[in-house]
């Protein structure tokens, strides 16, 4: 009976104590930054590393953003849209946030955009990719330091068309599987051998796997990021398929995955606009500060949220810090150098960044492990396609 | 269903509060009160709708999440095409979620114990994959809405107002709870709980109560999802995620089962514990996830079955 | 027709996959008439184990020698914390606290072991295909077919043939009556939930080197064991078998020949979508086709 008198007690003293408003402690001089991503469970990878990312660049900006003191809030959507909200709101609401940053899903991103915007808060995706922000909703105060979602399997297509010809084409049965699809198509117009929209949360692959084989491709291209990727790699090497063709992907394989795919990774090609390999010093120094800060490699998702925290900085710096001069933040964001690990890149019209992709192919190390090699340039000063039905000039 | 002096002073308090938490927001310049507490409340809807069923009529539906997203759908897709106007998308999502818990009823409801659970649970799997799959909507993507419209005059878009009008369901729903626990199907429905066999000899069809009881409870929580579409501005298939079914049936249970008003006092608690843990640390669910058992362990009665059943000067 | 042949055998290897995975829960559904929403956390844990166990020596067997009293142990923490203090209780609370089971065990194999997935390769030896006919198959799955059928013959023998068995089946029809014979059924019951967890966590470790074993991995497994479960009558191990198969042989040629077929059927635009949408949702209609006219599945188990 005690036990449980406690713990009733304890629940209405949360209770309450959430619903006493604190007075929120707002100083003139000081940034605050609202983080946002879905950190639960498998998933929760991509939200952590954008997270750490960013986190670093604060680090090495000495805790300032822009020169002010910086407080940075963290909210875990909890990969919902519905939290997206409901965290948005608090940032923007009770937090009084000057800028938001992070958010991985387009579901989460198409829910929450309107929240800032409309309260006039810089929101900058740092990964997801949805093609609504390029084009018809765009806005002054929408930033991302990602990529729209169709660049990257262009990129794929463009590969295609140069070097390849007929392909099978496995991608996931929703939104982001058939943008990727479009986005590949877009460049390639060679022939397609066969195509397959599998479910969601995909695990078992030897009917797609047989139905690949009967179609006889020259090589496939799939989209199956996370654990699906992961099991489509290992189920395609154990087919024996491996000896016949190659397996193309987008987001399946990058650096902080390549311990968990082992040799099944070895021979795998994908695009991305990090060349993971360059040995600009800011590229050298991140890897070098991520890994000595985090004991892991650093991903693609860490480099997006790393430049997201430098564009936020050189924003507040090119408004000499007054954080209510929202045009020339605005201004300096656009036209910002950042030195970003990706290299340099500048943003479009739609605020979008025209940037590089890259070839990289997973090879064995002397050790027999994989390890991520960049194999070219595919696409130089990328512009994503959806900049023209965006109507902001600058 | 009687209420002691506490309960119900309790329960004046609590109304008072929710009644005047816009005006007080609005003085602070807190103005995340009103999502949070109008999420709380939507909420509590859906789960006194789920209690009703659970609590009352000892059906274990873990799929009860599935007419959160009806009733959103519902808001959605009639928004898609360009009709806002809320006395037609209300009824349609009450309507359409009553007529789909109906189906999902007839044939759940032919199976009992463990059965019902798992079934319950693959039907909202099915309606999942199903959003999932409709492109035109969205799909997995989500589709962001325009709020509905009752009158001219009464500005959803304003969040005070919608506040109003998710205190006003709230307040509606209860009352219709009310009232239905405490009529004759009410009682054959807490009765076919009890002892379905009892039920059957004194010649109650309980197959057809409990449907009934099914529906209701179905159209009620698709009214739930009515506002939680308004109220952000977006439908997304994850509202009828199991998971979500899971943590309605928590917010029973936190709040008290079978009563009328704790699902009120279990959102609020769910809902708020979350938002405070979760802002503590990212493995949060470490700490959540041992708190719910020992709750289920230890606290069954809920946070509305602790208040003492009757007056002290009563005995 | 061989292609046809060769997803029929797909189905039928995914299908022995989903009886290894519902094994153990069918039974703990069954004679314990307890809901277990964390098998499929200990199918992950299993996994991990396995994953664990196999970076440390290098070895399959060695680590699965080393994962079964690994899974044991836990299914028997588990069952000693928590379940036993809710056999008297209804469903609703073991459903609940199974549910706050599986969030801790999500977010607990990430603190342990971070959130990346973890490695676990094909052994060497079974790396390669094995020709069937002229039919390239994954030797790895063939292994899981016989791992499979293996534990359905020792699961059949031990229930049917033996003391234990006896006890279990006794347990299963009349608890009450077999106690006050004097049968320790709490023991009984540790030992059934320890088989639980162990089967879930062989299907971890069977899983492991084609799947990705990260956390939130046991989940979708868990559905599918319900839906399986539902089929084949809870408690029932013939059943489990039998279901498994139908509904691995249902997903596998539904998800490969539904699209396709539809595609002759109604114009491109709507079969491209319903197509694949259709097939994720065919075992579900499945499951909803059996109730609808058995609703104690198929194999309804004697006495409930």
């Amino acid at each position: 009976m005690k036990m449980k008198l406690i713990m009733a007690a304890s629940l209405l003293a949360a209770t309450s104590l959430a619903t006493v408003p604190q007075p929120s402690v707002a100083q003139d001089n000081e940034v605050r930054v609202g983080f946002m991503a879905g950190f639960p469970g498998g998933r929760g990878i991509y939200g952590r590393d954008q997270r750490d990312g960013f986190l670093l660049a604060l680090d090495q900006l000495g805790g300032k953003l822009g020169g002010l003191p910086t407080k940075i809030i963290i909210g875990d959507t909890q990969h919902k849209p519905d939290v997206g909200r409901q965290v948005m709101s608090k940032f923007l609401k009770k937090d009084k946030v000057h800028f938001v940053a992070g958010i991985t899903w387009s579901n989460v991103l198409a829910a929450v955009y309107k929240q800032a915007l409309k309260n006039k808060t810089f929101l900058i995706s740092t990964n997801a990719g949805w093609s609504g922000m390029d084009g018809k909703h765009c806005n002054p105060y929408f930033f991302r330091s990602s990529w729209n979602n169709d660049a990257t399997p262009e990129a794929m297509g463009k590969l295609f068309q140069a070097e390849l010809d007929n392909v099978y084409l496995l991608s996931a049965n929703y939104q982001a599987g058939k943008d990727m699809l479009t986005g590949f198509l877009r460049h390639y117009k060679g022939k397609i051998a066969g195509r397959t929209l599998y479910k969601l949360g995909n695990s078992d692959w030897a009917a797609e796997l047989t139905k690949i084989r009967a179609a006889k491709p020259g090589a496939i291209f799939a989209f199956a990021p996370g654990g699906m990727g992961l099991s489509l790699l290992k189920q395609f090497n154990a087919s024996g398929l491996n000896k016949t063709m190659k397996l193309y992907t987008v987001f399946a394989v990058d650096w902080m995955m390549l311990k968990a795919y082992g040799k099944a990774a070895i021979g795998n090609i994908h695009t991305s606009f990090w060349d993971a390999d360059s040995n600009s010093p800011a590229n050298v120094r991140f890897k070098r500060d991520y890994a000595n800060k985090y004991k892991r490699p650093a991903s693609m998702f860490a480099v997006q949220g790393y430049d997201a925290a430098l564009l936020i900085n050189l924003g507040i710096r090119g408004a000499s810090g007054n954080l209510k001069d929202h045009d020339s933040i605005r201004a300096a964001m656009r036209t910002a150098s950042i030195d970003s690990p990706r290299g340099g890149f500048i943003y479009n019209n739609n605020h979008s960044p025209i940037q590089n992709y890259y070839k990289r192919e997973v090879v064995a190390d002397a050790d027999g492990n994989p390890k991520i090699v960049t194999r070219g340039t595919v696409f130089r000063g990328h512009k994503d396609a959806y900049h023209k039905l965006c109507k902001m000039q600058w | 269903m009687k209420l002691n002096r506490i309960k119900v002073w309790l329960l004046v308090t609590v109304s008072g509060l929710l009644l005047v938490t816009p005006p007080i927001a609005l003085v602070l310049d807190e103005p995340f009160y009103l999502t949070v507490i109008g999420r709380i409340m939507i909420f509590a809807i859906a789960a006194l709708s789920l209690d009703l069923i659970l609590g009352f009529g000892g059906m274990i539906s873990l799929g009860h999440a599935a007419y959160l997203g009806i009733g959103a759908y519902a808001v959605g897709i009639l928004s898609f095409y360009g009709i806002n106007n809320a006395w037609l998308q209300l009824p349609v999502a009450i309507f359409g979620s009553a007529i789909v818990a109906f189906i999902i009823g007839i044939i759940c409801l032919r199976t009992s114990g463990i059965y019902f659970i798992m079934i319950t649970l693959a039907m909202t799997q099915l309606l999942y994959f199903l959003g999932i799959s409709l492109e035109t909507y969205g799909g997995d993507d989500g589709l962001p809405i325009d709020r509905s419209i009752f009158f001219e005059a009464f500005d959803l878009g304003d969040e005070t107002n919608l506040y109003y009008l998710i205190f006003a369901f709230l307040v509606i729903i209860t009352l219709f709870s009310w009232r239905l626990i405490n009529s004759r199907f009410g009682v054959v429905i807490r009765g076919a709980q009890e002892n379905e066999m009892r039920m059957h000899a004194i010649g109650f069809s309980t197959f057809r109560y409990k449907l009934l009881a099914f529906t209701i409870a179905g159209s009620m929580c698709g009214l739930s999802g009515f506002l939680y579409a308004n109220l952000n501005e977006f439908v997304t298939p994850e509202y009828m995620h199991w998971f979500r079914s899971g943590e309605i049936m928590i917010m029973v249970l936190v709040g008290g089962m079978g009563t009328l008003f704790g699902p009120l006092f279990g959102a609020a608690a769910y809902l708020l514990f979350e938002e405070i843990i979760s802002g503590w640390t990212e493995h949060w669910m470490v700490i959540f996830g041992p708190l719910l058992v020992l709750l289920v362990l230890f606290a069954k009665k809920g946070l509305w079955g602790f208040l003492p059943d009757r007056d002290q000067n009563d005995a | 027709m061989t292609l046809f042949l060769e997803q029929l055998l797909n189905g039928m290897q995914f299908g022995v996959f989903l009886f290894l995975v519902s094994a153990g829960l069918t039974l703990v559904l069954g004679i314990m008439n307890v809901v277990n929403l964390a098998h499929g956390s200990l199918y992950m844990l299993g996994a991990y184990f396995a994953a664990t166990f196999y970076a440390w020596t290098g070895s399959l067997w060695i680590a699965f020698f080393l994962m079964v009293p690994s899974s044991l142990l836990i299914g028997i923490i588990v069952e000693v914390v928590t379940l036993r203090r809710l056999y008297s209780r209804d469903h609703m609370d073991q459903v609940l606290v199974t549910f706050g089971l599986i969030l801790f065990f999500n977010e607990g194999v990430k603190l342990i072991w971070g959130a990346e997935a973890q490695y676990m390769p094909i052994p060497e030896s079974l790396s390669d295909p094995t020709q069937i006919f002229d039919i390239p198959y994954p030797t790895y799955r063939l292994v899981i077919i016989g791992v499979g059928l293996l534990v359905a013959a020792v699961l059949y023998i031990l229930i049917s043939r033996t003391k234990t068995g006896m006890l279990i089946r006794a347990g299963a029809s009349n608890g009450p009556m077999i106690r006050a014979l004097g049968v320790n059924i709490r023991l009984l019951y540790t030992i059934i939930f320890g088989m639980g967890a162990f089967l879930a966590g062989l299907a971890g470790l069977m899983a492991g080197p084609i799947l990705s074993v990260e956390s939130g991995m046991g989940e979708e497994m868990l559905i599918l064991a319900f839906v399986v479960i539902v089929i084949g009558g809870i408690g029932s191990i013939r059943g489990a078998l039998v279901a498994s198969i139908l509904v691995g042989v249902f997903d596998v040629v539904g998800r490969s020949y539904l699209p396709d077929l539809l595609l002759r059927v109604v114009p491109s635009d709507i079969a491209e979508t319903a197509g694949p949408a259709l097939a994720s949702m065919l075992i579900y209609l499945l499951m909803i086709l059996v109730l609808f006219f058995r609703p104690e599945g198929l194999f309804p188990a004697g006495g409930r």
